[in-house]
């Protein structure tokens, strides 16, 4: 057993490695070149339940005793590589308990860079995979919120490609939540412990872009006084991230075509490749196969990096998530802000739930957060949303209001002329006519020709619409505007209608 | 109980790999069955190629071929538990080969835990 081990030249004075091993509350293990346990530190010790006396000289698979010994050990997928290999497992303690492990095996290069043995990490992941599990409930992956059957269907898709390590092209509109499905599918994937490298191809130029991603050598070009790695090394053991993969320039899809066939990066100015161990998940949200089309896009790259495909329907295809996502994030900035807000009021809903959101999730969340923070009532009323979107409700409505009367006035033209009974100031020619007698209508803004100015105002037109279309019977007006007839006679009272 | 006693009528099942004693109870795809005749000799001597790892067979074979002692490497506690209720004894966490384990056993010097491999470190013994 190594008494004293130290460590020269780092600091002015030498160094008691086995004490600053001790120190790190990661498992440790030092192999040689025959995976024969030379060391391990106190946190291993802790973990395992054994002291490194015990095992000294003993080959690793009978000190550690997991899974990935016997299947597949860290150091044979190595190989000649001299990279490390991360891979999870589990172990069986002294005390016979079976627990989750990462494995993280790397070589020890002496100064003249050949193997002189192994360092390898345990990590006890018994709490992460244990809120892996809970991740996967209540309609949701990781962050991801839906319960529509089209989120579903990803939901159940998303674990199994997670696991294998093909690479993955995510589609969908802009706000769909294309960024959090490439980091789910990382978190779920053997590549966890990696890391996750994300690079924008639409962010950048092309020149830098291409020492972006792929790195340079000092001098490769003006201006290039140090090396730089490139985000492909960067990402080496763990997932590299192409978003808005339709921007990337075509002379940069010619590399990354040659990256996905060999897996070597050559660094712009070198001529030493480098064998970069990474996952591709990629993203966009246009229309490859258009651009393949146009030639703006290479067919090759499209096949290679569409090997799985994941498509996010936009919001307004996400049959009853709109409330499902109002509520969550509602109650996370709620949370987060520290306000007291009960709800939403009937009111603010309705108008959120058929709001058309094009920037889909992404919007969702901002007037959410907006409302949230201006809201000093108990509820989120109307007038806490933001302008435009009661800008659009009202275009809407207008629009719905205008084909209605065009529809009811056709239908009561019809009725007119088959009944002499209908009363005749609802037959009248103007769309206004049925609020302009004594029902004490009078004075809104309908009547007056003009464009109703609040939420109020057009509710208030909505219902008398319904109840004209109804013929005043308010449990079919109820029916025309799909609320309860409590609820309408509630509104009724609200607006003083006289019904 | 002497010796003598102790290994007649006496059926021991090493869980193996190779000559080795499997790292994993729970993942030895094979088992060498040892049974001792009235005599104290060895009358036969079996190994069992299992169709696949699994601690649940490998348990029910244990069962089965009615072994009392069981040598192997690591176990679960579940496992251990559950084949010490059936009464047998279980020498774990052993490391080495699986003849020298089973002759250590015979002399009746072989304890849980113990290694019995060389130990080297860079080609030298240590």
């Amino acid at each position: 057993m190594p008494s004293a081990v130290q460590i020269a030249s780092l600091f002015r004075k030498p160094l008691d490695f086995l004490n600053l091993v001790d120190e790190i509350p990661l498992g440790i293990i030092f192999l040689d070149q025959d995976l024969r346990v030379v060391h391990f530190n106190k946190a291993f010790e802790a973990l395992s339940g054994t002291r490194p006396e015990k095992f000294h000289g003993v080959e690793c698979c009978y000190l550690l005793r997991g899974a990935a010994c016997v299947d597949n050990c860290p150091v044979m997928i190595m190989g000649s590589n001299k990279r490390s290999v991360s891979c999870k497992s589990d172990m069986i303690t002294m005390e016979r308990q079976k627990i989750p492990i990462r494995i993280t095996t790397a070589p020890v290069l002496d100064s003249e860079g050949s193997i002189s043995g192994y360092i390898e990490t345990i990590q006890d992941i018994r709490t992460t995979e244990q809120l892996d599990g809970l991740k996967s409930t209540a309609f949701s992956f990781a962050n991801i919120v839906g319960r529509s059957p089209q989120m579903e269907k990803i939901f159940q898709t998303l674990p199994l490609l997670a696991q294998t390590d093909t690479s993955i092209l995510i589609t969908g509109e802009t706000g769909t939540g294309k960024d959090l499905v490439a980091e789910a599918i990382h978190q779920a994937s053997e590549r966890e412990a990696g890391p996750f490298v994300k690079i924008n191809c639409g962010a950048l130029p092309e020149t830098l872009l291409e020492s972006e991603i792929f790195g340079h050598e000092k001098g490769a070009f003006t201006g290039a006084v140090g090396s730089k790695p490139g985000r492909f090394r960067l990402a080496h053991n763990g997932t590299i991230f192409l978003t808005e993969i339709g921007d990337l320039p075509l002379s940069l899809q010619v590399k990354l075509l040659t990256f996905l066939d060999d897996r070597i990066i050559y660094p712009l100015g070198s001529t030493r490749g480098f064998n970069a161990n990474v996952r591709i998940v990629a993203a966009t949200n246009r229309n490859l196969e258009d651009m393949v089309k146009e030639g703006t896009f290479r067919k090759d790259l499209l096949f290679r990096l569409n090997v799985a495909r994941i498509h996010l329907p936009p919001l307004r295809e996400r049959e009853g998530d709109i409330r499902l996502l109002l509520d969550h994030f509602f109650n996370y900035y709620r949370t987060k802000l520290g306000k007291s807000i009960r709800d939403f009021s009937k009111d603010s809903l309705s108008i959120l739930l058929n709001y058309n959101y094009e920037g889909n999730i992404r919007e969702l969340k901002n007037v959410v957060e907006y409302a949230v923070n201006v809201t000093s009532s108990s509820a989120i009323e109307p007038a806490s949303l933001p302008s435009y979107i009661m800008e659009s409700v009202k275009d809407t409505l207008l629009s719905a209001s205008r084909q209605f009367h065009k529809h009811d006035m056709g239908n009561r033209h019809n009725a007119a002329e088959g009944s002499s009974s209908f009363p005749q100031k609802h037959a009248g020619g103007s769309g206004h006519s049925y609020a302009g007698s004594d029902d004490g209508l009078n004075d809104t803004a309908a009547d007056s020709g003009l464009s109703p100015q609040t939420w109020p105002e057009i509710q208030r037109k909505m219902i008398l619409d319904a109840l004209i279309q109804a013929k005043g019977k308010k449990n079919d007006a109820a029916k025309i505007l799909g609320w309860g007839r409590s609820t309408l006679w509630r509104k009724i009272k609200k607006y003083h209608i006289q019904a | 109980m002497n010796q003598a006693a102790r290994i007649m009528f006496h059926k021991v099942a090493i869980p193996i790999k190779k000559d080795r004693i499997a790292s994993r109870f729970d993942l030895a795809a094979e088992v060498a069955i040892i049974e001792f005749s009235e005599e104290l000799k060895v009358k036969n001597k079996k190994i069992i190629v299992l169709p696949g790892s699994s601690p649940d067979d490998l348990s029910h074979l244990i069962l089965s071929e009615n072994i009392n002692t069981l040598i192997c490497g690591a176990i679960e506690e579940e496992y251990f538990q559950f084949l010490r209720w059936k009464k047998i004894v279980i020498l774990d966490s052993v490391v080495g080969g699986w003849g020298e384990a089973f002759d250590r056993w015979q002399k009746a010097i072989l304890r849980p835990g113990d290694i019995l491999c060389e130990r080297t470190v860079e080609g030298r013994t240590v």
